[in-house]
C-alpha cells in the first residue's frame, strides 16, 4: 500500500499515524508538505493527521483545506482514491469541501483528552472490513473541537445513506447521554463521503495500536486500509 | 560618550529593581552613569530571578556530579546518559507570577519556556509535567486561576504536540495570593549531539531566529523578583503572550538544522530576551558580542532599544551559526516561515556593544555583567523544631470508613482527572503509564526502554521543618520513580519561596537545601538543572516553603513496569518499611482533625535506599503484581488507590494499637505491594535477608475495601468520593 501522509504547519500527530500505517501495512508512507501540487505517483490512500494546523487560530483547519495539495487530494478522492482525516484532519477535510458539516467546540467549552468508546456503524467500508458491525471499540479522544455540527437536512442525508462512520458510546456499547463526549449531533464521531472512500473522524485509532499503551483497537482501521489497497 | 536620556534618577533606578548600592556597584563597574539602555540590560541581568544572588552560595552546595550526568545545573536544561547513545534532557522552571496575574497566557508561556530549554540543546520533548499550587478552595479567585491554568498549561502542551503525562495539583491558603506555576520538561537526544550555549570564533554572525520582538513582557524577570502587592494585576502588560504553533515551527526548524550541522551555539530568549541571551553566548565562549538592533525582526513599530532589549516575547532564539551553512540554515527556517536575521557578530572585545539606529545605545563589559552579579549572604534563621505528636494524642475518628472516604475526597487527595484530561497525554503513542499513578512512563521510540518521571514535594512538611521536607521531597520523588520499577537517575529542582531579605523565609531556603543535598547524596540523585523563585509573597506572608523536584528514571524494559492497580483476587497484600503511625503534619490530622501541626516525618535517608533498592529488585524480578508508594494519607488511602485503580477490592486485617495511625500515618520509606500467595515465603526471605521490614497486611479481592471492624467501602463509594470533589467545585459557583 502506498500512502501519503500530509504535513501542514502545527500538525503534530503525523508520526503517530505513520507508525500505525507502517505497522498495519509494512510499508513506510510518504510524508508530504502542504506547499507541494501533486501527491506521490500510485498513492493509495492520502492521511491527513490530527494537530494544529496554523495553531487553529482561525476557524480550525481553514487554512489548511485551502493549501496547495488539497487540490491534488480532492482529485484522488474523485478518482475513487482513500482519503482518511484524522482530528484537525477531519476538520481539514470538512474545511476543503470533501466531507460535510463542522466541527464546533466541545459541549463543556474544554479540551479533552481521554479513552473513548466508539460503535462502529458498519464494517464493509475500506475503512472497517477488520471491524464487525455495531462493535464496540475502544479508542482515544483529544480535543477541543470535536462537536459535529450540520445543517438538518445534511444530517439527515448522512443517517440515511449509512454514511456515519462512528458513534460515540459507553463500554457497553450503549450511544448516547453520557457517553457522548463533546456533544456532538446524533453522536457522531466520524462520518464518510458519499461514495464512502472518504472518512473523517474525530478519535484517534492511531494511538490505540499497542497493547502496553492503552490497546489495539485502533489497528482494525488500518489493517482495513492496507487490505483494502492489497486486494484493489 | 553615550548620549543619555532620560536622566538617571534614583527614582528611575529604584523603579528598575536596583537598590541604590546595586547601582552604585554598577558606577564603579563602567566608571560612568549608565545609559538607560544600559540600566535596563543591569536591572536584566542583576534581578535575582537572572543572577540567583540571594541563593547562589547555597546552591553551590548542591551534589550536581555522577558518572551518568553529562551537563549539571548552569546550561539551558540538564543533561544525563540514559544508555545506548541517548541523552535525557530535562530542566523545571516556575511562571509563577505572570501565572496569577494572567492565569492562561501565564501558565502557557511557562510551558512553553521551559520546552524551549530543552530543545534548545538539540533534544526532542517527550514529555511534559507540572506541579501546581492554587490557594485554599474558599478563596474566590481560586477556580478562576484553576480554569485559567489548566486551559493554558493544555493549551500550549497540546499544540506544540507532546504529552503532560504528570503532575501534582495543592491547594492551601498560603497561596491564595500567589500561586505556583511550576513545568517541567523531558527531551530525548543523541548523547553526542548536545548543543550549548557557548559561543566560539571571532567574527561569527549572531542569528535571531523565531518570533518577531513585541513589547510584551518586558520588565518580566524584574517581576518575578518582587513581592506582591494588592495592585498585582495593574502588572498584566508584562505578562507574555504564548504562540504555540510558532514555537512547534522553531523545534522543527532548531532541530533540522542541527542536524545539518549548521549550529555553533545556542540560546532560547527566555527571561530578559535578547539581553540575557547574547550575553550568556559571549560570557560563556569568553567573548564580545555586538548587537545591531536596526536588523531585530520588530512586530511593532519605533521600539526603543530599551524595549528591544527587555522584551520577553515568546518563542525567539539566539545562535551562532557555521558561516559557511547560513544559506543552508536560512532556508529551512524560510521553508518553516520563522524570522531569520543575522543581528551582530562576536568580537574579541569583550565587550556588549549594542547599537540602535547609528548609535551606540549600550557598551558593557560583558564579562562582569555576569560575574560581577551581586552576591548575597542573606541572614538565615532556622525554622524553631516543632514538637512531636503522638498517635495516642491525637483524637482517633469515630470510624476510620468515614475518616478515609473524606480523606480521598479532599482538596490535594482527590482525583485530579478534571485537570490531566484537558492535558493531551497520548500524543506520540508511548504513554505506557499515564496521570494518576506513582510517576509516568514513557517509551522512549519502540522500546523496550523507557523513562519514568514526576514532580513532588510536600509543603506542609517543609514549612515545619525545612530540613526534613526538603529531604523528603526528593526521597518520595525517587521512591515514586522505584514504585514504577525505574532506576531513579537525575532531578531538577524548582525552589519556590518566600522574600530571601526576610532572615525566616531564607532561612526555610537554607534548610530546604541542606535536606535537598543530603537525600540527593544519599539516593545517588543529583541536581542537573533547577530554578529558584523568590520573593513569592504577598502583603508581606509568604508561601508555605515550595521546593519542587522533578525526578527522571531508567526503566530497561516499559514491559516490565510496575502499576499500583491490584490487578486481582487472592492476592497477598504486604507493608515494606517501619510504621510508627506518624500523625504530626499528617493529612489527617489536617483534613479530618482541622490541625496543621507537629513535626512532619522524620526521613531516614539509609531506610529509604535499602527499602527501595529491595522494592526495585522484586519488580525486576517480576515477583511483585502491584507496588505503590506510601504518602499523604497513609497506608488507608494507598489501598483505596490501589483498589480504584484496579477495580478489585481488598480486606486490611492487620491492626495496630493506635489504629488512626497505622491506617493514616505518614512515616517514609514505605511501598505496598502485592504478590500471589505462593510469592509470599520467597518474598519475606529476601526482606528478611536484606534487613527491610516487611509485614503482611491483607488481601486482595471482592467489591469493596474493608478496614478491620468496619462496615467494607464498595469500590464505586469510593470512586464517587474520589472523583466527585473537583468536576464539583469546578461547576459551583464561587461563594
Amino acid at each position: 500500500m502506498k500512502a501519503a501522509v500530509l504535513l501542514f504547519p502545527g500538525l503534530n500527530r503525523e508520526g503517530d499515524a505513520m507508525r500505525a500505517l507502517e505497522q498495519a501495512s509494512g510499508h513506510k508512507p510518504t510524508l508530504v508538505w502542504h506547499a507541494e501540487h501533486e501527491l506521490p505517483a500510485g498513492t493509495d490512500l492520502v492521511l491527513v493527521p490530527g494537530g494544529f494546523s496554523y495553531g487553529d487560530y482561525l476557524r480550525c483547519g481553514a487554512i489548511a483545506g485551502r493549501a496547495n495539495i488539497m487540490d491534488a487530494v480532492r482529485a484522488h478522492a474523485a478518482r475513487g482514491g482513500l482519503v482518511v482525516g484524522i482530528c484537525n484532519g477531519f476538520q481539514i477535510l470538512c474545511e476543503s469541501g470533501l466531507l460535510p458539516g463542522v466541527l464546533m467546540r466541545n459541549r463543556d467549552l474544554r479540551f479533552i483528552c481521554k479513552m473513548q468508546h466508539l460503535k462502529v456503524e458498519r464494517a464493509d467500508t475500506p475503512f472497517t472490513t477488520a471491524y464487525q458491525k455495531g462493535q464496540t471499540i475502544k479508542v482515544a479522544i483529544a480535543h477541543g473541537e470535536g462537536n459535529y455540527e450540520a445543517d438538518d437536512e445534511t444530517i439527515r442525508r448522512l443517517e440515511g445513506e449509512g454514511r456515519v462512520a462512528f458513534r460515540y458510546c459507553d463500554a457497553q456499547g450503549q450511544v448516547g447521554g453520557a457517553a457522548n463526549p463533546n456533544g456532538s449531533t446524533h453522536d457522531i464521531a466520524g462520518i464518510y463521503s458519499e461514495k464512502l472512500n472518504v472518512l473523517g473522524l474525530m478519535p484517534h485509532p492511531e494511538n490505540l495500536i499497542d497493547p502496553l499503551v492503552g490497546g489495539t483497537d485502533g489497528r482494525g482501521l488500518f489493517a482495513s486500509i492496507a487490505s483494502f489497497s492489497r486486494a484493489a | 560618550m553615550l548620549r543619555n536620556e532620560p536622566q538617571i534618577t534614583p527614582a528611575l533606578v529604584a523603579e528598575h529593581g536596583l537598590k541604590p548600592d546595586e547601582y552604585q556597584r554598577i558606577l564603579t563597574l563602567i566608571g560612568r552613569e549608565p545609559t538607560i539602555t544600559e540600566l535596563g540590560i543591569f536591572s536584566a541581568m542583576w534581578n535575582e530571578h537572572c543572577s540567583y544572588k540571594s541563593s547562589r552560595l547555597h546552591l553551590r552546595k548542591l551534589p550536581t556530579k555522577a558518572p551518568w550526568v553529562i551537563q549539571g545545573p548552569g546550561e539551558n536544561a540538564g543533561v544525563i546518559d540514559i544508555g545506548d547513545g541517548l541523552a535525557c534532557v530535562f530542566k523545571m522552571e516556575s511562571h509563577n507570577h505572570p501565572s496569577y496575574i494572567e492565569p492562561y497566557q501565564g501558565a502557557a508561556t511557562g510551558v512553553g519556556g521551559i520546552l524551549r530549554d530543552v530543545f534548545t540543546m538539540g533534544a526532542r520533548p517527550i514529555a511534559c509535567l507540572n506541579l501546581l499550587r492554587f490557594g485554599s478552595p474558599d478563596h474566590p479567585r481560586t477556580r478562576h486561576l484553576v480554569s485559567g491554568v489548566v486551559a493554558g498549561i493544555g493549551g500550549y502542551g497540546n499544540s506544540f504536540g507532546v504529552p503532560t503525562v504528570g503532575g501534582s495539583v495543592n491547594f492551601h491558603t498560603r497561596y491564595d495570593g500567589n500561586i505556583l506555576v511550576n513545568a517541567m520538561a523531558v527531551g530525548i537526544a543523541r548523547a553526542d549531539s548536545i548543543f550549548y550555549a557557548k559561543a566560539t570564533g571571532v567574527g561569527r554572525p549572531i542569528v535571531y531566529l523565531g518570533s518577531k520582538t513585541g513589547r510584551d513582557g518586558i520588565h518580566g524577570a524584574t517581576m518575578a523578583s518582587a513581592s506582591f502587592e494588592a495592585n498585582a494585576e495593574e502588572k498584566r502588560p508584562t505578562v507574555q503572550v504564548g504562540d504555540p504553533f510558532s514555537e512547534k515551527l522553531l523545534l522543527e526548524a532548531c532541530l533540522e538544522i542541527m542536524g545539518k550541522g549548521c549550529v555553533i551555539a545556542i540560546q532560547d530568549m527566555g527571561a530578559a530576551g535578547l539581553t540575557s541571551s547574547a550575553v550568556e553566548m559571549g560570557a560563556k565562549g569568553g567573548l564580545g558580542i555586538e548587537l545591531d538592533l536596526d536588523a531585530i525582526p520588530c512586530r511593532e513599530e519605533g521600539m526603543s532599544a530599551y524595549e528591544m532589549m527587555l522584551s520577553e516575547s515568546q518563542e525567539r532564539m539566539l545562535m551562532v551559526l557555521d558561516p559557511a551553512k547560513e544559506a543552508e540554515a536560512e532556508a529551512v527556517f524560510r521553508k518553516w516561515g520563522l524570522d531569520f536575521a543575522i543581528v551582530g557578530k562576536t568580537t574579541d572585545t569583550l565587550r556588549f556593544v549594542v547599537k540602535h539606529q547609528g548609535e551606540v545605545k549600550a557598551d558593557l563589559p560583558i564579562m562582569e555583567l555576569g560575574d560581577e552579579a551581586p552576591l548575597y549572604d542573606r541572614p538565615h534563621v532556622p525554622t524553631p523544631p516543632k514538637p512531636v505528636i503522638a498517635a495516642g494524642s491525637v483524637v482517633p475518628p469515630r470510624s476510620n470508613r468515614d475518616a478515609l472516604l473524606h480523606l480521598i475526597g479532599s482538596p490535594d487527595l482527590c482525583s485530579k482527572r478534571w485537570v490531566w484530561e484537558q492535558y493531551d497525554h497520548l500524543i506520540l503513542g508511548n504513554t505506557v503509564q499515564q496521570p494518576g499513578g506513582d510517576a509516568a512512563v514513557v517509551r522512549i521510540g519502540d522500546g523496550p526502554k523507557g523513562l519514568a518521571m514526576c514532580t513532588d514535594v510536600t509543603q506542609r512538611y517543609c514549612e515545619a521543618d525545612p530540613v526534613q521536607g526538603g529531604r523528603q521531597a526528593v526521597a518520595e520523588c525517587w521512591r515514586n520513580l522505584t514504585a514504577v520499577g525505574a532506576t531513579p537517575l537525575a532531578l531538577t529542582d524548582n525552589l519556590n519561596f518566600g522574600n530571601p531579605e526576610k532572615p525566616d523565609y531564607m532561612g526555610q531556603f537554607v534548610g530546604c537545601l541542606e535536606g535537598i543535598g543530603d537525600a540527593a547524596r544519599a539516593l545517588d540523585f543529583p541536581i542537573v538543572s533547577g530554578n529558584v523563585s523568590l520573593y513569592n509573597e504577598t502583603q508581606g506572608r509568604g508561601i508555605l516553603p515550595t521546593p519542587s523536584i522533578g525526578g527522571v528514571g531508567r526503566i530497561d524494559d516499559v514491559a516490565k513496569a510496575a502499576t499500583l492497580s491490584f490487578k486481582g483476587a487472592d492476592e497477598a497484600i504486604l507493608l515494606v518499611g517501619e510504621t510508627q503511625g506518624w500523625l504530626g503534619q499528617s493529612m489527617y490530622l489536617w483534613q479530618v482533625c482541622g490541625r496543621e501541626e507537629g513535626a512532619p516525618p522524620p526521613v531516614d535517608l539509609a531506610a529509604e535506599r535499602r527499602n527501595g533498592d529491595f522494592v526495585r529488585g522484586l519488580i525486576a524480578g517480576g515477583h511483585v503484581t502491584a507496588v505503590h508508594d506510601l504518602s499523604d494519607g497513609g497506608l488507608a488511602v494507598a489501598l483505596a488507590e490501589m483498589a480504584m485503580a484496579g477495580g478489585v477490592g481488598a480486606t486490611l486485617t492487620a491492626t495496630a494499637p493506635q489504629q488512626h495511625g497505622f491506617l493514616f500515618g505518614e512515616d517514609q520509606a514505605r511501598y505496598v505491594i502485592t504478590a500471589r500467595a505462593e510469592d509470599v515465603a520467597a518474598i519475606t526471605a529476601q526482606a528478611l535477608a536484606a534487613g527491610v521490614p516487611l509485614q503482611m497486611i491483607g488481601e486482595t479481592g471482592g467489591e469493596a475495601l474493608t478496614l478491620p471492624g468496619e462496615t467494607p467501602i464498595v469500590i464505586a463509594d469510593l470512586v464517587n468520593a474520589h472523583e466527585g470533589w473537583l468536576p464539583a467545585y469546578m461547576a459551583s459557583a464561587p461563594k
